[in-house]
């Protein structure tokens, strides 16, 4: 039996004991935040571990994704009558032509090493059209009316975006990891995973709302692919290229996931 | 003479007192993200009582131009914050300490009867319980918040992979509204807590950190001594 003193005693060894390892897990919880807000970046503005973290996503991402879950459609009477066109990364150039503008697509197995298609070829291509709900990084969403070629449908037509430089059966597995597009400054640049570049809804785009697109929004040809946010959605193509090697990003070098997927 | 009576287990005040640091940077990662399109607002027409948020809240907490890091750090917390939240909800369910928390059929009517006392409209001072019906209704309440969060937080964050949770949230323009309405929620659970700790006292506050409150019984001390 303990007595009053030994109660008291007991009560205040207890609370010592509870606070000093409270206080002493806050020290440590403090500690651990200080050192993780310290992290050095690395030149994409993150550190190794939280980069590491997001890689663990994307991974995860990956495998949720599936050609046959699709973005869904709106009529088109639904769609926004003006578009945000939103970022201008890549359009600076005030002396561009759209006239002579060409779509530049390399690949080792081109001779020459560099293809160039003009907009009307593209436009020979099976046409596709998409009404879906756009979505931006920043938060916001639309729905836009857009028409142009299914990327699938481009690279049959020309054989491109396989390492043997030929599709068919047999090459179904040969597909390279990565397309790489870039303005035709150089200024932005987005790399795409080719699931994604494949994806049904995925599309060279050279119309918006049934009429040209404009050039805030990229004409003569750009990016539309619903699958990702819209910092994917290249505007004003210039060239296009294949790899194995994750191309550069553009957001993915300031600091964002790379793959942007929705 | 004083005794101990044991109250929060270890495992509970473990989930409390990470989910606290968590959430709070859930949240300030949150207003990072919602600085990109600061759209919501309460009011009617051109008429807006409150706008989310004034600048001068984005000046204070220094919460402009940081999109990129605000996602990196809540699709990193986030992780925490979903294991914490199943852990609690495992530990609860197994341990039976649902029993304390989960509001049954007198909850509500003594949740009033606290809702009177506390402001002064009732003197009948409710039950003295682990926790009273308000407790109850409000603990639950925000661990329901708190699937909601995911769920909805989910939805914006993968709506084309995970169409259907979107489509069952609303949609991504209404899941991304639900998401943000339940983080006010929780600033508000936040704020009402901490008055509701103030007002209940020192013994109820490091029962949270000790697991223990201090009784006391004017009985003869044989029967209440406590067995070591």
């Amino acid at each position: 039996m303990e007595s009053e003193k030994q109660v008291e005693q007991k009560i205040r060894r207890r609370q010592f004991l509870s606070f000093a390892a409270f206080a002493g897990l806050n020290g440590m919880a403090w500690s651990a935040w200080a050192i993780f807000r310290k992290l050095p970046a690395d030149d994409h503005q993150l550190s190794a571990f939280t980069r590491g973290v997001l890689n663990v996503n994307e991974k995860l991402n990956n495998k949720l994704f599936s050609s046959t879950h699709l973005a869904p459609t709106y009529p088109t009477a639904m769609a926004t009558k003006n578009p945000r066109a939103n970022g201008t990364a890549g359009l600076n150039e005030g002396s561009f032509d759209v006239a002579n503008w060409r779509l530049r697509v390399q690949s080792p197995h081109l001779a020459p090493n560099i293809l160039e298609i003009t907009i009307e070829d593209i436009k020979k291509l099976p046409k596709t059209e998409i009404c879906f709900d756009f979505k931006c990084i920043e938060g916001w969403n639309e729905i836009v009316y857009y028409g142009g070629v299914k990327f699938s449908d481009f690279l049959n037509h020309y054989q491109l975006g396989t390492r043997q430089g030929k599709i068919n059966s047999e090459h179904l597995k040969d597909w390279y990891n990565y397309i790489s597009l870039v303005t035709p400054d150089g200024e932005y640049y987005v790399g795409l995973d080719m699931k994604s570049a494949l994806h049904p809804q995925t599309i060279l785009c050279y119309e918006l709302n049934g009429a040209p697109l404009p050039l805030e929004h990229g004409a003569p040809l750009r990016l539309i692919i619903p699958v990702k946010y819209g910092v994917k959605n290249l505007k004003r193509i210039g060239m296009i290229t294949f790899s194995d090697a994750q191309p550069k990003d553009y957001w993915h070098e300031r600091g964002y996931v790379y793959d942007a997927a929705l | 003479m004083k005794y101990i009576k044991n109250k929060h287990p270890l495992a509970i005040r473990w989930f409390h007192w990470v989910n606290f640091p968590v959430l709070f940077v859930m949240i300030w990662s949150g207003l990072l993200i919602y600085w990109g399109n600061d759209v919501y607002r309460l009011g009617w027409g051109n008429t807006t009582l409150i706008q989310f948020f004034p600048t001068s809240f984005y000046d204070l907490f220094n919460l402009k131009a940081r999109l990129a890091e605000g996602m990196s750090l809540h699709f990193l917390f986030a992780w925490i914050f979903i294991f914490n939240g199943i852990g609690y909800v495992l530990y609860t369910t197994f341990s039976g300490e649902w029993r304390f928390l989960l509001p049954n059929r007198k909850s509500f009517k003594e949740a009033w009867q606290v809702l009177l006392y506390d402001l002064r409209l009732s003197k009948v001072h409710p039950p003295e319980k682990k926790f009273n019906g308000a407790q109850q209704i409000a603990y639950t309440s925000v661990i329901l918040m708190g699937a909601g969060s995911l769920l909805t937080g989910l939805a914006i964050y993968k709506p084309i992979q995970l169409s259907g949770l979107c489509a069952l949230m609303g949609g991504y323009a209404t899941a991304r509204i639900l998401h943000f309405v339940l983080t006010i929620g929780f600033v508000l659970f936040f704020f009402v807590h901490i008055v509701q700790v103030i007002k209940a006292g020192w013994n109820n506050f490091q029962a949270m950190v000790t697991g223990f409150e201090v009784q006391v019984k004017e009985d003869s001390p044989v029967e209440e001594s406590i067995k070591p």
